[in-house]
């Protein structure tokens, strides 16, 4: 277990090393931070002031070894834009991003599991037919398109919830949580449904594959002629055996709202880290980007780590090996 | 699907329109701004930006402000006096900072000290203060500053210095509190309507009332900015009520946000052109197809160019009527802007052809027109009509809209033969557009840094030269206005239009606008 853990951690490093040299050189291709930083009055003299004192006069490799030697004590460089520690940036946006992906997967999760199972169940019932049908419009509708419309419908029209922004919050820790106040509930509930239409599509469908193959199983089978209730069987044999698939897929999608929800956090002004990665990409605020790409690698990682240690829990036959995985 | 989207659509404007009447009866006393661009800081001398200044001229003050025409008016001073090199400001008395205490000459001496301190700016706030030798406090109440010559732009550019408490900014660092300091709040302390209370970056930034404001009280209590840099998201938050003003709606909206009886949409011209440059340096030039050297050295062929292009429709069909038509780089009549050119050119497709053909160019060319995508209004769009227009006249013409960072990259190493940008000049008045943009460059002076065309008339740049030295408003204005006939008659670059800046906000509320663009609240009124 221990070198399993080793192994990946240090996988991870190795990613880390070649992400932050693509993205070194990525940036340096795109443009020139100082055209988009600088005032455009700015004289030469002055532009060459401020390309020197962020560091930019050197050439890349150099620079790029700068930042891999404060990058080691943790140091992430600062932001252009706001001469604050880039990594100091990220963190203050990550609560908000986090809080919004856990209520968002939460809400595809509990909706799209028993929907699954019931469409699995009885897989030619008019019900199961709607559920199924109802989750291809889930995930082929474009996130954005799906965000604006809920704003039309619930923020514009009915005037429910509010159209975008994020609600009161309470200081836990040093961390500003929404979740606590009925406020930060009205302003999140849009953005999270947005999300877990799509992601909840998936798992129904997951969930629905999953239970048709677990259903002729000799186990649930013998279940059944032992005359056990189906809600026993559906919980203790169906569930626990399908559930491997679904934290697989539920993790994975984890990660990939947090560190790409930015198209919904754009619509829903939600102030979270995509939408700062993606103002750092068009202000070339290179700092940022690297440090948040830096991050969410390392998040990724982690949390398929999480989720293999999650299936040695969930099902005894997986043995995580440090030599082979 | 479209149809059904348009219904609900205008169904919701409807229904907002119902709740708009009824809420328009209570007074509101709180106001909520939805930004386009959040600033990068709350440090007024960190980083010389639109969105960082707006901010800054609403806590802050100068000593004297920009009129919404951008012309200096008394703020902090009072009055000025000015003998050669030797200038004195006279303070305004009484003033107090938000903090309670005393306004006086040492503050700004403290402020205009500090400005070359600030580390890391990305747009030093030095840039408007070059020009001075020394700044000294002759009593409580008086300020003397020394330029380095005759400065005819310090007044206005004084203005783009908010002077900053020099107790409350004091610090151990050398620029008293730290950039870092001042995003917290600590040590933001200056003599404007309103002061500092709390700001969660890409979330909101809260200001309140300032109690010591010498001027006139401004209407609101509190004041929230929301960054929301989707237009969609920006005019849903207005249509919902979220939010009480919005700063540029998107054109395709503005029909269907002046139709709705609970909002009130304000249009301002601005000083920002939008302009087509031609590269003029040499035989060679890299977006060109079909002719060995460079066609844009005719003169002949940059005026059919010019008279290709239908300006009023351009306006009218892709800017939705919120833009001007141009005859030049200024709008008259701001200082410098000539009287004779108020009128954009007419189109004239055969008198552009004839010309192309005397020019030997009647089989016409190929071209390359480069544009940003996302920087103006309606940017590429604009690039891609004018495009057709010129393939009219047989210069057939392709757009290459590239992405900001990277439209800014291939202009700045010369990769365009022809493309699209703006310019707001940020004097108000015409010696900064045209120095920036057709004067020879000379890094030495930092002057024509902007000008890739690389347009250079020996004439035009004695006359912007010499305006520098003068100290009367009306002999300067004249000398550039002179200046911007030569351009304009070399067609040395195309202005296509000047944009107009939008704002839209509920039925009660009222903005006059600005010409440079800000947002300022304390400007917001109540009906």
């Amino acid at each position: 277990m221990l070198a399993f853990i080793i192994r990946r951690l240090l996988q991870a490093i190795l990613v880390m090393v070649v992400m932050s040299a693509l993205v070194f050189i990525g940036i340096y291709l795109v443009g020139d931070p100082i055209s988009m930083l600088a005032s455009p009055d700015a004289t030469e003299l002055d532009r060459a002031a401020i390309r020197q004192s962020l560091g930019l006069d050197l050439p890349l490799w150099q620079q790029y070894m700068v930042f891999v030697s404060q990058a080691v004590q943790l140091d992430f460089g600062k932001s252009f834009l706001a001469n604050q520690p880039a990594m100091q940036l990220i963190l203050e946006r990550m609560p908000a991003t986090l809080e919004l992906a856990f209520v968002s997967m939460s809400i595809a999760v509990l909706v799209g599991v028993p929907l699954g199972i019931i469409a699995g169940l009885r897989p030619k019932a008019v019900a199961s037919r709607g559920i199924m049908t109802g989750s291809i419009l889930g995930f082929s509708l474009p996130n954005f398109w799906v965000g604006l419309m809920l704003i039309m419908v619930f923020a514009v029209f009915l005037g429910w919830f509010p159209s975008g922004g994020r609600g009161d919050t309470v200081a836990v820790g040093p961390v500003q949580l929404s979740l606590f106040t009925l406020d930060g509930w009205k302003h999140l509930l849009l953005p999270a449904l947005t999300i877990a239409l799509a992601k909840g599509a998936l798992i129904i469908r997951v969930t629905r594959a999953a239970t048709r193959e677990s259903l002729p199983m000799d186990y649930i089978k013998f279940a059944r002629a032992k005359g056990l209730s189906w809600g026993r069987i559906l919980r203790v044999h169906l569930l626990k055996n399908i559930l491997i698939p679904i934290v697989t897929i539920s993790g994975l999608e984890f990660g990939q709202v947090v560190a790409f929800a930015v198209v919904t956090e754009t619509v829903f002004a939600w102030p979270g880290m995509g939408k700062l990665l993606l103002d750092s990409i068009i202000t070339l605020d290179r700092p940022v980007v690297v440090a948040y790409l830096l991050l969410v690698v390392f998040f990724l990682v982690m949390l398929n780590l999480v989720v293999d240690i999650l299936y040695s829990v969930l099902d005894p036959r997986v043995r995580l090996q440090g030599g082979r995985s | 699907m479209q149809t059904k989207l348009v219904r609900i659509w205008s169904y919701g404007l409807i229904v907002a329109a119902f709740s708009g009447l009824t809420a328009g009866t209570a007074v509101a006393r709180d106001l909520v701004v939805a930004l386009k661009t959040e600033p990068s800081s709350l440090d007024p001398q960190y980083h010389a930006l639109t969105p960082n200044n707006q901010i800054a001229q609403t806590l802050f003050e100068g000593l004297v402000k920009s009129s919404p025409d951008i012309v200096p008016e008394p703020a902090l001073a009072e009055s000025w006096t000015n003998e050669g090199s030797t200038w004195t400001f006279k303070l305004r008395k009484g003033v107090k900072f938000s903090d309670g205490s005393p306004f006086t000459a040492d503050d700004v001496v403290f402020t205009y000290a500090r400005a070359a301190k600030v580390p890391n700016s990305p747009s030093p706030f030095t840039i408007y203060l070059n020009g001075i030798e020394k700044v000294e406090a002759v009593d409580p109440l008086t300020v003397k500053i020394t330029t380095k010559g005759p400065n005819p732009l310090l007044v206005t550019n004084l203005g783009n210095v908010p002077i900053l408490s020099s107790k409350a900014a004091a610090g151990p660092a050398a620029e008293g509190k730290t950039t870092a300091e001042l995003n917290s709040g600590n040590g933001l302390v200056g003599t404007g309507p309103y002061k500092f209370v709390s700001w969660q970056r890409g979330a909101e930034l809260v200001f309140e009332r300032n109690p010591h404001y010498w001027g006139t009280k401004p209407a609101w209590d509190k004041v929230t900015y929301r960054p929301l840099s989707s237009a969609a998201a920006r005019v849903a938050a207005l249509l919902s009520g979220g939010v009480d003003l919005i700063e540029d709606p998107p054109t395709d909206d503005l029909a269907n946000l002046k139709k709705n009886d609970a909002l009130n949409v304000i249009e301002k011209a601005s000083a920002r052109v939008i302009y087509v440059a031609l590269d003029q340096h040499g035989e060679k030039t890299p977006g060109v197809i079909g002719t060995a050297k460079n066609p844009l050295l005719d003169k002949r062929v940059r005026e059919a160019l010019s008279l290709a292009i239908d300006r009023p429709a351009l306006v009218e069909r892709i800017m939705g009527g919120v833009a001007k038509p141009a005859a030049q780089l200024l709008p008259y009549p701001m200082l410098g802007a000539s009287p004779k050119l108020q009128e954009a050119p007419k189109a004239d497709i055969e008198k552009a052809k004839a010309l192309l053909k005397e020019a030997g160019y009647g089989s016409g060319f190929a071209i390359q027109l480069g544009a940003p995508n996302g920087r103006y209004i309606n940017d590429s769009r604009v690039a891609q009509t004018i495009a057709s227009m010129w393939s009219r006249i047989g210069v057939k013409t392709s757009v290459e809209a590239a992405a900001p960072p990277v439209f800014f990259k291939n202009r700045d190493s010369y990769a365009y033969s022809a493309y699209l940008a703006g310019w707001g000049t940020a004097t108000g008045e015409m010696s900064n557009t045209l120095n920036s943009l057709l004067v020879t460059p000379n890094p030495a002076l930092g002057i024509g840094t902007t000008n890739r065309s690389r347009y250079s008339n020996p004439a035009m740049d004695k006359l912007v030269a010499d305006s520098a030295t003068i100290m009367d408003d009306k002999a300067r204005g004249a000398k550039l206005a002179e200046a911007s006939e030569i351009a304009m008659a070399d067609y040395a670059m195309l202005p296509i239009h000047f944009e107009m800046s939008v704002w839209a906000m509920k039925k009660d509320l009222t903005y006059k606008g600005r010409a440079d663009q800000m947002t300022l609240v304390q400007d917001v009124t109540a009906k």
